[in-house]
């Protein structure tokens, strides 16, 4: 077994360190009828509903019932997603950016300082802490969500988008500490040397050779934390009373209890907060599917 | 450099932890005053029928969840890892499940299963109009399908890479020996996979103890209580019903399986997902 971790984006691309040792996987010679039957089928069951709901979407209200549900609209009728934008979608849109990237941002940056640190340095503290860490990794920390909502009220933060922020933090923290730092072990000794040696200090070896090589990392961690933090639906639930807090899953959810029988209209709902992400996945979808398994491909 | 990620780690991590054994010794209603209540909160929970009902729903969307994603989770990954031309094409439509919120995919799907209004009655087709969240076997069988749907790429995406990693001189050894595709797969790719496989099951297990939103949104625990899930069923008692007391005496027992289950697939597999990642 290498000792190396996979950064995923090799399994994905096919290229990277282990392309060379890849070779004729199995059997490419003859086609493989089974392997191929079962992904047809499972294209079928992951497209059709994602299509229904597209198609949907842009059906009337009035005829929707009694129309093919498969069959596409005749012409596309933005009604419902003008009946979402109604809906202060804009509004739930921008409380999701802002506590994405309230969380990335911090999450990543110190979750890369304590890497950093775990690696370079010594001592029954950094050790110490590392464990604390991986410990993180066993433990659902959604199950110590009671005492959280106790902090955040103490701290007066209940209802705002802090309320959110400060947990999405340090639940990123344990999983974003272990993939960074196995990619800070990869970054060559020498180097380290060659720096001190010109008079580096560990805060400038930290943001000029460390942060630059480790990269392709740090932009695995932010998207897997990314799009936890913007799918998540327990903190928003548990932290925000009133509705200018909410975010996108919170606000599908609660719409849905609005338009329960309007289906186009909650379709268009699902849709319209789906398509940030789509967007960003046609652009990067390698680094995203790396991202995704952020380096569980042992 | 460690402090910042430290602190915060030990104030929304370790302490809410501690807090939540703390509080299964108190009585709190959310809102005001927290006093001590000894084990009043313990013996509620543990003399409650509905406990020992609601672990039983948690270990079989465990166990359900683990069976149905698992062999296809192992196929696709092989799959994938072949060359075939469409491979391309069909890993770009594969991975989008994965971009859905529980939330999303949970109404989505309540939708498309209405008895009244969804794919089923629309299609005419017999088959899928049922009252498919209306009783509870059903309702089970819907939360494990959508729980596959949205997590199998993601697993296959993981056997995937563990797949790309065994040597090809294996597999051209087993061809000199006449070994067959489906003799290839049981001798040579299974057996390689084993620390895949037990990656990715604690991901799926301990995993599974957090899936809150899509069973609440789906089906709120019910009908009935048919699908209450530990976690739901800690939500309910905690934020529906004020009883914080005995919701973290649940929140308690959730870590404990988490952590039970984890050791167990780490001596099952002699290393756990930490030194999985490790890369030890």
């Amino acid at each position: 077994m290498a000792t190396t971790l996979t950064t995923g984006s090799d399994q994905v691309t096919g290229r990277g360190p282990r392309a060379s040792r890849k070779g004729k996987a199995k059997g490419s010679e003859r086609p493989n009828w089974l392997g191929a039957l079962i992904a047809w089928v499972w294209l079928a069951i992951v497209i059709i509903p994602i299509y229904w709901i597209v198609v949907t979407s842009f059906k009337l209200q009035a005829n929707y019932f009694g129309s093919n549900p498969l069959k596409p609209p005749t012409s596309l009728d933005w009604t419902n997603y003008k009946l979402v934008l109604d809906n202060d979608f804009v509004q739930y849109f921008v409380n999701s950016v802002l506590v994405t990237a309230g969380t990335l941002i911090p999450a990543v940056l110190i979750s890369f300082m304590a890497a950093y640190a775990i690696v370079r340095g010594e001592g029954v503290f950094l050790r110490g802490t590392n464990s604390l860490f991986l410990m993180g990794l066993a433990i659902p920390l959604q199950a110590t969500i009671i005492p959280v909502y106790l902090i955040i009220i103490r701290l007066h933060l209940y209802d705002t988008l802090l309320a959110m922020i400060l947990p999405s933090i340090a639940f990123a923290i344990p999983l974003s500490v272990l993939v960074l730092s196995n990619f800070i072990r990869d970054v060559p000794k020498e180097l380290f040397e060659s720096m001190r040696v010109d008079g580096a200090t560990e805060w400038g070896m930290l943001w000029r050779l460390a942060f630059p090589l480790t990269r392709p990392a740090l932009v695995t961690v932010a998207i897997y934390n990314g799009l936890q933090v913007w799918n998540g639906f327990l903190l928003p639930l548990i932290m925000t009373t009133s509705p200018s807090k909410r975010t996108l899953p919170l606000a599908i959810w609660t719409f849905q209890g609005q338009y329960g029988v309007n289906v186009p209209a909650i379709a268009a709902s699902v849709c319209l907060t789906t398509l940030p992400i789509l967007a960003l996945y046609i652009v990067g979808r390698r680094q995203l599917l790396s991202g995704l398994t952020a380096g569980f491909s042992k | 450099m460690a402090i910042p990620a430290l602190v915060f780690f030990i104030a929304f991590g370790v302490v809410p932890l501690v807090g939540v054994l703390a509080l299964s010794f108190a009585r709190w209603d959310g809102i005001g005053a927290i006093h001590p209540a000894g084990f009043d909160s313990w013996h509620a929970v543990l003399t409650d029928p509905g406990l020992p009902h609601a672990l039983w729903v948690t270990f079989e969307v465990m166990f359900f969840s683990w069976a149905v994603q698992t062999p296809a989770s192992i196929l696709i990954g092989v799959f994938l890892s072949g060359h075939q031309r469409y491979r391309e094409f069909l890993a770009v439509l594969y991975f989008v499940p994965l971009l859905l919120s529980s939330a999303a995919l949970a109404v989505t799907y309540k939708a498309l299963l209405d008895p009244n209004f969804g794919l089923g009655p629309g299609l005419h087709f017999g088959l899928l109009t049922r009252d498919w969240l209306g009783s509870g076997g059903l309702a089970m069988g819907v939360i494990i399908f959508v729980v596959s749907w949205q997590f199998i790429p993601f697993h296959a995406l993981i056997y995937q890479g563990g797949v790309r990693q065994i040597p090809a001189s294996m597999y051209e050894a087993a061809s000199l020996d006449g070994a067959g595709r489906v003799r290839q797969f049981f001798s040579i790719t299974l057996p390689q996979l084993k620390y895949t496989v037990i990656t990715s099951s604690t991901l799926m297990v301990v995993g599974s103890l957090t899936f809150f939103d899509l069973i609440y949104v789906l089906t709120a625990g019910g009908p009935g209580d048919s699908t209450r899930v530990l976690a739901l069923d800690m939500y309910q008692q905690g934020f529906q019903a004020n009883l914080m007391g005995p919701a973290s005496a649940i929140a308690v027992i959730i870590v404990l399986v988490g952590l039970v289950l984890a050791l167990v697939l780490r001596r099952l597999g002699g290393r756990g997902v930490e030194s999985q990642l490790e890369g030890a």
